[in-house]
């Protein structure tokens, strides 16, 4: 009986949460406009959230790609078809890799910072004193940022893709012997606009605004203590990895299911 | 525009049968406070007797399972978000820890209500901003980042933001906590100095006896959910009620217990 009430405690706990974070996620929509007059607001936190993340996104990029030609070409080469090796690096770095990785990394790096810094704003009162100022700061400190990641997860997806395919280029082409014009002509050939470009930026999309809402909903609604803050930028990390693992399998079976 | 109290002697905050819950634990119980308008009102008592969530609920940031708040005569409670809004920007509160922004330096954080609030070129918002930190013997310190200031100076930094809309009332939420001596000195003299030349009401939350008792006019003191005194500072330094005594005198035990509520402590020691 204890367990069964316990169960109840934590669905109860979860649905408050849900539902808690869905009041945030209005509140910080209806901030949107606000940012218009103030676009400084903005640009601050797009290159705090985007910007500053650049580095990891484009390291990480290239490595992925590096591994992808190398791991494509072992493969591609048992049937002769090493031509093709261009295309397999694109398609799965604009298809999956791109999205799901940056949207892993951005929440490892951008999201779990997001959530210690409203976190400790929470703690030191700094929102509070917000408030008594008469200062709305979810319009003031969460919206800014909210859309800051939003913008920056398909530029930074992007980034990771490109520089996944120039990873790609230099083990295939300059390690391996892979012909320069057949890597770049196929992946121009097959690669479509629609079909997987088109579907890529959606999915960064989903995911930046995943990832951004988790990691300031954490922040906002953590315990404020240290240990609070520290248990809610896990959290966030640990939330967002498995939104983005479940959201990729939803949005590309709906987008590449019916194929 | 808010409704003013049409008495000139109406109390600025009126606080009538609050009542507020956390949990199953009464942390008000039927509590009454009046602020008399341009007075510094203290309330006082042990930690934990819900001081700091008394400003809490006059600022409308928590709401009271019963009872009413009412400031400058209108319900706190019942104001819709926007009139709660620009109720506040008659309220200044200097938080315990400052509250000040960290991204920041001194200069824009005293800055920021009247960058957000007004339309004020940044010239003029220069002087005011000078102006205040002068009053708080910070002019020097307006470059200076939040964490390059000492508690004193961050709460002095905090008090000149609070004043800097020039509010009607300020709440003030432990000042003296974790202050030296001379950081104390600073702050029991600017707190009076700043009522009397803004015209302001203040409320100050602490449970520094000394220090309070000596700027206060009127004292509220608080235990179990209720007021356990109230009235000017004077008679509430003499009273001779137990409960107020064993406060205002610091007596480890007395009607406020020594002891948290436990079983005996023979039922406790021979349980296993």
């Amino acid at each position: 009986m204890e367990q069964l009430a316990r169960l109840g405690r934590i669905g109860i706990g979860t649905l408050e949460r849900l539902g808690r974070g869905h009041v945030l996620l209005l509140h910080m929509l209806s901030g949107f406009a606000a940012l218009i007059i103030r676009p400084r607001l903005l640009i601050a936190q797009i290159h705090s959230v985007g910007v500053l993340s650049m580095l990891i996104i484009t390291v990480s990029g290239l490595f992925v790609g590096m591994v992808l030609a190398l791991q494509g070409y072992y493969i591609l080469s048992q049937f002769g078809a090493e031509e093709t090796l261009g295309v397999m690096v694109a398609a799965s770095l604009v298809r999956e890799l791109g999205p799901v990785v940056t949207a892993l990394l951005f929440a490892g790096r951008a999201g779990s910072a997001l959530t210690a810094e409203i976190g400790l704003m929470k703690a030191t009162e700094q929102l509070s004193g917000l408030e008594m100022m008469a200062i709305d700061p979810i319009k003031r400190i969460l919206t800014p940022r909210f859309l800051a990641g939003l913008i920056s997860m398909p530029l930074l997806a992007a980034l990771f893709s490109a520089i996944g395919i120039i990873g790609g280029h230099f083990v295939g082409v300059g390690l391996l012997g892979v012909d320069e014009g057949a890597y770049w002509s196929q992946m121009q050939a097959k690669i479509d606009l629609h079909e997987d470009i088109y579907n890529g930026v959606i999915k960064s999309l989903v995911f930046g605004f995943v990832c951004t809402w988790i990691a300031l909903f954490q922040g906002h609604d953590c315990t404020p203590t240290s240990e609070g803050v520290s248990r809610a930028t896990t959290r966030t990390v640990v939330h967002s990895a498995l939104a983005i693992l479940c959201l990729d399998f939803v949005l590309t079976a709906l987008m590449f299911g019916e194929e | 525009m808010s409704p003013h109290p049409k008495d000139k002697n109406e109390p600025l905050v009126k606080i009538r049968g609050l009542r507020f819950f956390r949990g199953n634990r009464a942390i008000f119980d039927g509590v009454d406070i009046d602020i008399p308008k341009g007075s510094i009102t203290a309330i006082m008592g042990p930690s934990g007797t819900g001081k700091t969530t008394l400003l809490k609920l006059i600022g409308g940031q928590l709401r009271p399972d019963a009872g009413t708040i009412h400031v400058n005569g209108q319900n706190v409670h019942q104001l819709n978000n926007k009139d709660l809004y620009k109720l506040r920007m008659s309220m200044g509160m200097l938080f315990q820890s400052g509250a000040l922004l960290t991204d920041i330096d001194v200069f824009d954080n005293v800055a920021y209500p009247l960058r957000e609030h007004t339309k004020l070129p940044e010239s003029i918002i220069r002087k005011l901003v000078l102006m205040k930190l002068e009053a708080v013997g910070l002019r020097g310190a307006r470059n200076l980042m939040p964490s390059e200031l000492s508690g004193g100076m961050a709460r002095r930094a905090a008090m000149a933001r609070a004043v800097v809309l020039d509010p009607e009332m300020i709440m003030y939420d432990e000042p003296f906590t974790g202050q030296d001596p001379i950081s104390m000195g600073v702050l029991v003299q600017l707190i009076p100095r700043l009522n009397k030349a803004s015209r302001l009401t203040s409320i100050v939350v602490s449970h520094d006896v000394q220090e309070t008792t000596n700027i206060a006019d009127m004292i509220y003191v608080l235990s179990n959910g209720k007021v356990i005194a109230g009235g000017p500072s004077k008679q509430i330094a003499n009273s001779t009620s137990f409960w107020v005594r064993q406060f205002m005198d610091g007596l480890p035990d007395g009607p406020v217990p020594f002891h948290f509520p436990a079983e005996p402590l023979e039922t406790d020691i021979l349980e296993n």
